[in-house]
């Protein structure tokens, strides 16, 4: 993983703009009926994309920078994908994000006390 | 009516700002555990204001991402926003541009889901009532919740070591769950992912994460295009 060349602020005022842009359009008279509706169905559809990608890439890439400057992708397999799959497992089951955060942190704190190192 | 409509909601708000402080704590946490001093988690969550594109985020800087991709992951992700906005805007005609304009910042998805189910009971609008549901049983929590995640989470020299460097990832697959409502979405989950983690393999990561999405969504959607209507699926 390498750092973001861009300041935190930037990155927080124009994501920001962004997403007021999107909330205050329609308040304000913008005619969201324009949008065709298989573009609403299409945008439906990548959130949840997005954030499993997110998490996925998260705890199956693990990226390696070598001397020259090149970032090698390779894939892993740990604890932390226990962690993640007890989540998913507690939030389909108990509609409760926090509940399955609280296991997933205990799943992976357990894993590490029993001497598994951190793969991400 | 009215007070009876209101007294629901502060039963309804009361529950969602305790589960909405314990997620801006951990996204505090989450926040300093890639670098964001407290300040920036703090700005990020006034300013912002969207719980699920702020985790996003972490992961975005984390993993390098430029700001014209992540401008584009946040637009994605809070492209429902749109539909949140629209429905609301008939109910809010009445109301001041300026107020309108105001409102918009605070309308997150629990914002929308309470003072729709609100002006729903009531037959029409209750300024106080959104107020109430974005401002109060919101914004107010997830901004103090952050602030105090964000300082916790300097007193921990080791947040790998208590297993809190699993909370990004498991908040983002934990999250995707919550949008699963159809086989769809479900679909655009399950194709998303492996995409994903495919392409950041064969490329980089910070293409495959959204190279990977927006397959998956795709997928998803062209799958729905071509299943046919009469099986009553949805």
């Amino acid at each position: 993983m390498t750092e973001t060349a861009t300041p935190t602020l930037a990155i927080v005022v124009a994501m920001a703009a962004v997403t007021y842009l999107l909330r205050v359009g329609p308040l304000l008279g913008t005619h969201a009926e324009r949008i065709p509706r298989v573009a609403i169905e299409y945008l439906r559809l990548v959130a949840p994309a997005i954030l499993a990608a997110l998490a996925a890439v998260n705890v199956a890439v693990l990226v390696r920078t070598e001397s020259t400057g090149a970032r090698i992708p390779s894939f892993q397999i740990g604890i932390e994908w226990l962690a993640v799959l007890l989540c998913v497992a507690v939030v389909a089951v108990r509609r409760s994000l926090i509940l399955g955060l609280v296991a997933a942190v205990l799943v992976a704190a357990l894993g590490r006390l029993a001497g598994g190192t951190p793969g991400l | 009516m009215p007070i009876s409509s209101r007294r629901r909601l502060l039963v309804d708000s009361a529950g969602l700002a305790v589960g909405v402080g314990a997620f801006g704590f951990i996204y505090g946490l989450s926040a300093h555990s890639v670098g964001l001093s407290p300040i920036e988690a703090a700005a990020m969550s006034s300013l912002v204001f969207a719980g699920a594109s702020q985790f996003a985020a972490l992961g975005y800087m984390a993993g390098g991402l430029g700001l014209g991709s992540i401008v584009i992951l946040t637009a994605l992700l809070n492209a429902r926003h749109i539909v949140y906005s629209a429905t609301l805007a008939p109910w809010l005609a009445d109301r001041q541009p300026w107020k309108r304009a105001l409102m918009a910042h605070f309308l997150t998805d629990e914002a929308f889901a309470l003072s729709l189910a609100h002006f729903r009971r009531l037959g029409r609008a209750d300024e106080p009532g959104y107020w109430w549901a974005a401002v109060g049983a919101i914004f107010l929590p997830w901004n103090l919740a952050t602030i105090a995640g964000a300082l916790a989470g300097g007193a921990i020299p080791d947040p790998s070591r208590v297993g809190l460097d699993v909370l990004f990832p498991a908040a983002m697959a934990g999250i995707a769950v919550t949008l699963v409502v159809d086989w769809r979405t479900l679909g655009a989950l399950l194709i998303g992912a492996p995409s994903a983690v495919a392409i950041s393999l064969i490329w980089d990561p910070a293409i495959g994460v959204i190279a990977g999405a927006l397959v998956g969504a795709l997928a998803a959607f062209g799958l729905a295009a071509a299943r046919p209507r009469a099986s009553g699926v949805r």
